[in-house]
């Protein structure tokens, strides 16, 4: 761990400004002391360990780095740490839960929706928003909602594909839950 | 009793992707992933000039701020001799700068800190004092007499040429031009532009002194070429340095070379006896590592009026900014641009190339490519539609008459070249009925009544992949073979390693393919291991299409051997002789009685438990091999495209690909390539290039400057395939991770240029971007994208 977020070495002990803030990342609840001029994404991918969030970039261009702010996908490469404070933050290592991956998850696999993964967490991150926001999505709004995320590996057409098939198996899922309670 | 081969994921299976496992749980590994015990952040301090003396640098400022462990600078890396290090083009490259800086972005200094804000922060502090020199941003400027010399560290270098290579036949060529009915011109220029993984390049050298191994974790395509290379720059012995390249977030040829941040983490780590990191960022990418292309290109081709060509002559002025670092096979200069015309039968053909420094980033890496054959199909296809055009023929029909015929195989290239299989005109029937070729002749001409402007472009062509044969394919000296070693565990699984390295192809998924096919072993009982150079035989990596030529053929060689063993033990289990038995997949039966035989598995299990006297135990074997030729892939891509008169901004109505590759291992896997590469295809036609302004600032530093496609602006892309075996190869393959960026960018261009056809323009260089494409048609004159030349 570097000395952005933990106690400074002796010899560096000048007066560096720490904030502490309190954030909940995958549900669980984290407290941290941090530079204020600390990123997001190095917060997430430092301090907690969560390297699935990747940086490609650092001008908020390629969306490697996507994670889900209270619900919405932003790119962490251009927040600070400090402007988490009191919010929910959503990784890619907090879409599946114990036992399943997420219907996203699935797509991606089944659809070939990735070759080097570089670009995955933050595409599968804003895909997840955009079945939240509207799960019966056409080709084209899949297309609009993943462009602020660069792949340059697969031509995008899987990625789309996947997304698609994701939305039919959670809609399938929806479907069998209304049956279930109405029987 | 029979394995169904698909069932136990082998040949022609889409077997769904072992590596996605991790990499949709975010559990991949690359590099900045990895954190070391007492870690330490290095920076590089970059320079803002492109060409310029350095008077001096004061570091003062820099060892002040708190938490900085280290500064170093060329002056530093001289009294270590590490100032320069051998490219792998047999040239220099400066490591720090100590003399001038001779590109923006070249490396000056680094810092080592506890983290990477305090060393960015110090590298800020650092001061440095520069005298500008002249700049030099293209080949005409460098080869002007009196131009200022770049290389004036190098003796006996006067000007700023690099090389002077020719290939083919001057007479033959010069014959067949006197005996031509119509000689077609053309010149262009195929843009600068960069392989841009989404991960950049990246490094944690790890020196521990008390056992004097260094043990570095690095973004590379081919890491024994990086131990070897390690060894010879810093002096150290070869089994005391372990390479790993983790996983990677795609390479397309940038993750080659070696790059001075790798050097310098490296000696710092050795300075600091603690684990040093560097990760570069995204403008370090982009203004100083490998880029691609940067060739002007000229030709003339001798046709007779019936169509046929009789002759081409070409010549290239390649620009390699300011250190000649291209990873390309010794013997050929400009790599492997005389592959161009390789699919049409042409008797004669010449080649000549220069290669000169510019004060631009060390450029030529095969960015999605095979040593230059990008720039060579472009051309190619560009030059026989301009042919086609010239003598009125229809486009198609142009290709199919000059190609070779299927059973013209082994064919000789005009240039030298044996080409070995292919159904040229299959695939080329296949993609125009996909396209509706006919229809859409009708419809641009209706269209054109309304002021509308439809276009449509082909593009075909076979490509060298899997270099190479040893006799011809070296880089430094070392052959360009490569390998797998395979274990067999007693239970029947096994472990696989070879030297390539997967930056996206999927190789965990698709070499187990290979071993379920030869031995039918299911493949998810196969776990492959690459990019470790403790553990993984030497091998020369993975860029140039040659993982499945080379090593996916070194994967099926080692699989035979084990199943040669696995025969002698099976004679032993039945108790016959081993003439007496044959193989079918995962099983020796006799071949008296079908019924009695064993499984792979069950000759496993004896080979620890059960050997015949006089055989050693055990189940393991490597290969090396060595490819007898190269592959040939074959591909047809026809786009179809409308262009706004108005703006010159033009859209895709239709791309179609029909591609053979020859036997595919993952069919799934396959398409996948194509679909990426068509996609760079697309982004170099359209949108995709570094310039540089007349001071040699690199214009294309970052993304919003450096234009990737998205999502939305992608078009679709419609597959088809032919399937013609490599006769030479064991399982019939031939390469696909870069037929569709070789071979479609002319596909667009074409078809742009096809729907400007009758206004007098020629040529437009890539990207067409609206603005070049409105100029051409507002102005019926050519619009060259090369980089300006100072006027004052
Ligand atoms: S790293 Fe944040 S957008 Fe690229
Ligand atoms: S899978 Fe490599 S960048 Fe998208």
């Amino acid at each position: 761990m570097t000395s952005l977020f933990e106690v400074m070495p002796a010899e560096t002990a000048v007066d560096t400004p720490v904030r502490k803030l309190t954030v909940n990342v995958n549900g669980k609840q984290e407290t941290l002391k941090v530079e204020p001029r600390l990123l997001l994404a190095h917060m997430i991918r430092q301090a907690l360990g969560l390297t699935g969030t990747h940086v490609g970039c650092d001008t908020t261009n390629c969306g490697a780095c996507t994670v889900l702010f209270d619900g919405a996908p932003v790119k962490s490469c251009t927040m600070f740490a400090v402007q988490a404070d009191g919010h929910d933050i959503t990784t890619v290592e907090g879409l599946a839960s114990a036992s399943e991956l997420d219907p996203i998850q699935e797509g991606f696999k089944d659809e070939h929706g990735l070759q080097c993964g570089f670009c995955t967490p933050g595409m599968m991150l804003s895909a997840k928003a955009l079945l939240t926001e509207n799960p019966n999505p056409t080709e084209d709004e899949v297309r609009w909602a993943l462009s602020g995320n660069l792949c340059r590996c697969t031509g995008y057409q899987n990625i789309v594909k996947a997304v698609l098939l994701a939305a039919e198996s959670l809609q399938h899922q929806e479907a069998s839950k209304d049956e279930g309670e109405t029987l | 009793m029979t394995i169904d081969e698909v069932k136990i994921g082998g040949l022609g299976a889409s077997r769904p992707r072992v590596e996605d496992n991790r990499f949709i749980r975010g559990k991949g590994n690359y590099v900045d992933d990895i954190a070391l015990p007492g870690m330490l952040h290095m920076e590089l301090l970059r320079s803002p000039l492109a060409h310029a003396r350095i008077k001096s640098i004061d570091v003062t400022a820099a060892w002040a701020i708190p938490g900085v462990r280290l500064v170093l600078t060329g002056e530093m890396m001289a009294s270590r001799n590490l100032a320069w290090m051998p490219t792998l083009s047999y040239d220099t490259q400066a490591v720090l700068a100590t003399d001038k800086v001779r590109f923006q972005g070249q490396e000056i200094a680094c810092v080592v800190a506890d983290d990477p804000y305090i060393a960015k922060d110090a590298c800020e502090a650092i001061i440095v004092d520069y005298e500008p020199l002249p700049v030099i941003v293209n080949p005409t400027q460098a080869m002007t007499a009196g131009a200022p010399v770049i290389r004036d560290d190098k003796e006996n270098q006067h000007d700023n040429l690099i090389f002077d290579w020719e290939v083919g036949d001057k007479d033959g060529t010069d014959a067949a031009f006197s005996a031509a009915d119509v000689v077609s011109e053309l010149e262009l220029h195929y843009p600068r532009s960069h392989p841009s993984p989404i991960e950049t390049c990246g490094s944690i050298a790890d020196f521990d002194r008390s056992t004097s191994k260094l043990t570095v974790y690095m973004t590379t395509q081919a890491p024994h070429i990086i131990r070897a290379a390690v060894a010879m720059v810093a002096e150290l012995p070869e089994h005391m340095i372990r390479i790993i390249s983790p996983d990677l977030g795609g390479g397309f040829g940038n993750k080659v070379p070696v790059y001075p941040g790798y050097v310098v983490s490296i000696l710092a780590s050795i300075l600091l006896e603690r684990p040093v990191k560097w990760i570069e960022d995204k403008t370090g990418n982009l203004i100083s590592t490998g880029f691609g292309r940067d060739v002007y290109l000229r030709g003339q081709m001798a046709l007779r009026k019936d169509g046929k060509i009789l002759g081409v002559r070409m010549h290239t002025d390649s620009d390699h900014g300011a250190f000649f670092s291209d990873a390309q096979p010794s013997k050929f200069k400009i790599g492997l641009m005389h592959s161009a015309f390789a699919c049409y039968d042409i008797p004669t053909a010449h080649l000549t190339a220069q290669g000169v420094y510019t004060n631009k980033a060390p450029g030529g890496v095969a960015y999605r490519c095979s040593f230059r054959v990008t720039e060579a199909m472009f051309f190619q296809e560009r030059m026989v539609q301009a042919a086609a055009d010239d003598l009125g023929l229809d486009q198609a029909e142009f290709r199919r008459l000059n190609f070779v015929q299927d059973d013209d195989f082994p064919h000789r290239t005009p240039f030298g070249f044996l080409t070995d299989s292919g159904q040229y005109g299959k695939c080329l029937d296949i993609g125009l009925e996909a396209v509706g070729y006919k229809k859409f002749l009708e419809q641009k001409e209706e269209a054109k009544k309304n002021g509308r402007l439809l276009g449509i472009g082909i593009s075909t062509m076979t490509e060298p992949l899997g270099a190479g044969n040893s006799r011809e394919y070296d880089i430094l000296g070392i052959k360009m073979f490569d390998s797998a070693e395979l274990r067999v565990h007693m239970t029947g699984k096994a472990i696989l390693r070879t030297g390539a390295k997967s930056q996206g192809q999927g190789h965990e998924t698709t070499w187990a393919q290979i071993v379920a096919h030869e031995l039918g072993i299911p493949a998810d009982d196969v776990v492959v291991e690459e990019g470790d150079t403790d553990t993984a035989p030497f091998g020369m990596g993975t860029y140039a299409s040659r993982s499945t030529p080379v090593a996916g053929a070194a994967v099926s060689m080692v699989s035979r051997k084990i199943r040669a063993k696995a025969r002698k033990i099976a004679a032993h289990l039945l108790e016959v002789s081993e003439e007496d038995i044959d193989w079918e997949l995962g099983r020796f039966y006799l071949r008296s009685s079908p019924d009695r035989g064993v499984t792979i598995q069950e000759c496993a299990m004896a080979a620890y438990s059960n050997v015949p006297d006089g055989m050693e135990p055990g189940l393991e074997n490597n290969a090396y091999y060595d490819p007898p030729n190269l592959t040939w892939p074959f591909a047809c891509y026809i786009a179809t495209v409308e262009v706004d008169p108005l703006t010159g901004v033009w859209d895709v109505l239709n791309m179609v690909a029909v591609d053979d590759c020859g036997v595919r291992i993952n069919p799934m896997i396959v398409e996948g390539q194509i679909m990426g590469g068509l996609t760079e295809a697309y982004a170099m036609a359209s949108m995709q290039f570094i310039t540089f302004d007349d001071e040699g600032n690199c214009v294309g530093s970052n993304y919003m400057d450096y234009l990737l496609p998205t999502a939305w602006e992608t078009p679709g892309f419609e597959l088809h395939e032919v399937v013609t075996p490599c006769p030479h190869h064991p399982i019939g393959a031939k390469g696909i991770g870069e037929c569709a960026t070789v071979g479609g960018p002319a596909a667009f261009v074409n078809a742009v240029m096809d729907a400007l056809k009758g206004s007098g323009v020629r040529n437009v260089d890539m990207p067409l971007l609206p603005d070049r494409v409105y100029e051409a048609l507002t102005t019926s004159r050519d619009v060259s994208g090369a980089p300006p030349i100072r006027t004052s």
